[in-house]
């Protein structure tokens, strides 16, 4: 069968599209590379329309899930409930390789592992999520990052952020320093300045939270602005770009945080710096020079290397947010493009969702949604009249209903991509 | 009256039937995203977030349009919604009723 596939494709070599399989979807190899909830899902999702042999690459024998590591840090839950094995996804059948996807090669069609081996590929997914660009602000290094944490991939660094909050004095000043966008998960540094500030107003009420922040505007920015008028008048103070937010450089010795217009001298400092699509995007070819991959939204394969598909916070997707159900949307949806693409057949346009929620405080929950296609520019786009945030006016009943789905949301997304 | 409203929709329930995402390929654009929140099939866990496969589409159908009105209370669904076509809502309802 592999000769047959190999003379075929040698026969279309110069073909820029990649030729579906003479032997059907059975036989088809699909690597996914990345175990997170774009890549998990993906995985599974090939395997249950019937590709015969997906195979799921992923370091981390245990995976710490980004959503509701807020609440770690906050301490309003435990690490325990972050983490997810894979036992689960090697029982539906695929195969789970425990290593880094060090060479990618596109022409031949293999991803060579860390521990030696390669694996052939008909199709390629990667859902390789972020890399934190420690050459974006001059002072925060990997090293400063042990200092200052950024928490923005979960697991030590949730734990060290949660730690220093602890072991800071009541009266203390906390930092956090906000990147421009894109990032991943736009809300996701407003929700934690808020449980931070939770913290702060009920376990250290003379201390402070103060978040410096590259932009003017934000996901669902009057729903937190309101909630924190409301709940944290004297604990936040938000410092939007136009009145000098944007962090220039941080001082990890002097614990100091400089803006255009002076400098921030913290207790323990959150740095969150800008980001880009994860080092094995670069290494594949597929992330253009913002640092991010490039796809068709209608098959998420690159617009870089034919035969590669891009999910995930890595991906451009236009209006499409960087979260975990967009990835785990991206995946289902970039499962059933793959396995059509493989038999043959042209995959129509998908539509995708967005729901997202932020916790304000332990019982007030706010969120944001969209509806997606594909633009005649190449991107996804809202649907016109469709999605947007809670209303401003909700009683608290609507408020803490949204936290209560918070936490179903992650119940089930994380039983379908892990359990 | 909402919290009737979701315990009426809850209560119908759907059967175990095997886990986890059915074949993508043949769903319709968009319902794939629907097990994001609401529990797929078989999956072995329950939460306030109503299970909607295995409904009857026509119920289904109603919901969505009632969603989309307004009439329907709801905190995301109202906005979710008014993404899709009665077309592309009947395709939906009817592959969804048909997951067991």
């Amino acid at each position: 069968m592999r000769v047959n596939r190999r003379t075929l494709l040698a026969g279309l070599a110069a073909a820029a599209a990649v030729p579906p399989l003479a032997r059907g979807q059975d036989a088809a190899r699909v690597v996914v590379v990345g175990g997170g909830f774009g890549g998990a899902t993906c995985a599974r999702a090939l395997k249950a329309a019937g590709i015969g042999n997906v195979t799921l690459v992923e370091a981390n024998p245990t995976y710490v899930s980004c959503p509701f590591s807020n609440a770690v840090i906050a301490g309003l839950r435990e690490m325990e409930a972050q983490r997810f094995g894979y036992d689960r996804v090697r029982a539906s059948g695929v195969g789970v390789v425990h290593a880094q996807a060090t060479d990618i090669d596109a022409a031949a069609r293999r991803v060579g592992l860390s521990d030696g081996t390669a694996l052939p590929f008909d199709r390629l997914v990667l859902s390789p999520g972020i890399a934190l660009r420690f050459d974006a602000l001059p002072g925060y290094t990997e090293a400063a990052a042990e200092a200052m944490p950024h928490a923005w991939t979960a697991g030590a660094q949730t734990d060290l952020l949660r730690r220093q909050l602890d072991a800071m004095e009541d009266g203390g000043v906390v930092v956090m320093a906000v990147p421009a966008n894109p990032y991943r998960c736009p809300p996701g540094p407003y929700e934690r300045a808020s449980l931070i500030a939770h913290y702060l107003k009920t376990r250290k009420p003379r201390s402070k939270l103060i978040v410096l922040d590259a932009k003017d505007a934000f996901s669902k920015q009057r729903l937190f602005q309101d909630a924190w008028a409301k709940l944290y008048p004297d604990h936040l103070e938000w410092v939007p770009l136009s009145g000098g937010g944007r962090v220039t450089d941080v001082d990890v010795s002097g614990r100091l945080l400089r803006t255009e217009f002076g400098e921030h001298k913290a207790h323990v400092a959150n740095v969150i710096p800008p980001q880009r699509a994860a080092m094995v995007a670069q290494r594949a070819g597929v992330a253009d020079r913002s640092g991010w991959c490039p796809i068709d939204p209608v098959t998420f394969e690159s617009r870089l290397q034919p035969g590669i598909h891009v999910i995930g916070d890595a991906a451009i997707t236009g209006a499409i947010p960087k979260s975990a159900f967009a990835a785990n949307a991206e995946g289902k949806a970039c499962a059933a493009a793959v396995a059509g693409l493989l038999r043959g057949e042209s995959p129509p346009a998908p539509k995708l969702l967005n729901t997202c929620y932020s916790l304000v405080a332990p019982d007030y929950g706010i969120s944001i949604a969209g509806v997606y296609r594909p633009n005649a520019a190449g991107l996804f786009a809202d649907i016109e009249g469709a999605g947007g945030t809670s209303p401003l006016d909700a009683p608290p009943a609507t408020r803490s209903l949204e936290a209560r789905y918070a936490e179903d949301w992650f119940t089930t997304i994380t039983t379908e991509v892990f359990a | 009256m909402r919290a009737t409203a979701l315990m009426a929709f809850a209560s119908l329930g759907c059967a175990a039937a095997p886990a986890l995402a059915q074949p993508a390929v043949l769903a319709p654009p968009g319902v794939s995203a629907c097990s994001g929140c609401h529990v797929a099939p078989g999956a072995g866990v329950a939460t306030t977030i109503p299970p909607i496969h295995g409904r009857d589409a026509a119920e289904i159908v109603a919901a969505m349009q009632e969603f989309r009105s307004g009439q329907r209370p709801a905190t995301v669904m109202d906005r979710l919604s008014r993404g899709f076509s009665d077309d592309e809502v009947r395709a939906i309802a009817a592959w969804l009723s048909a997951q067991r």
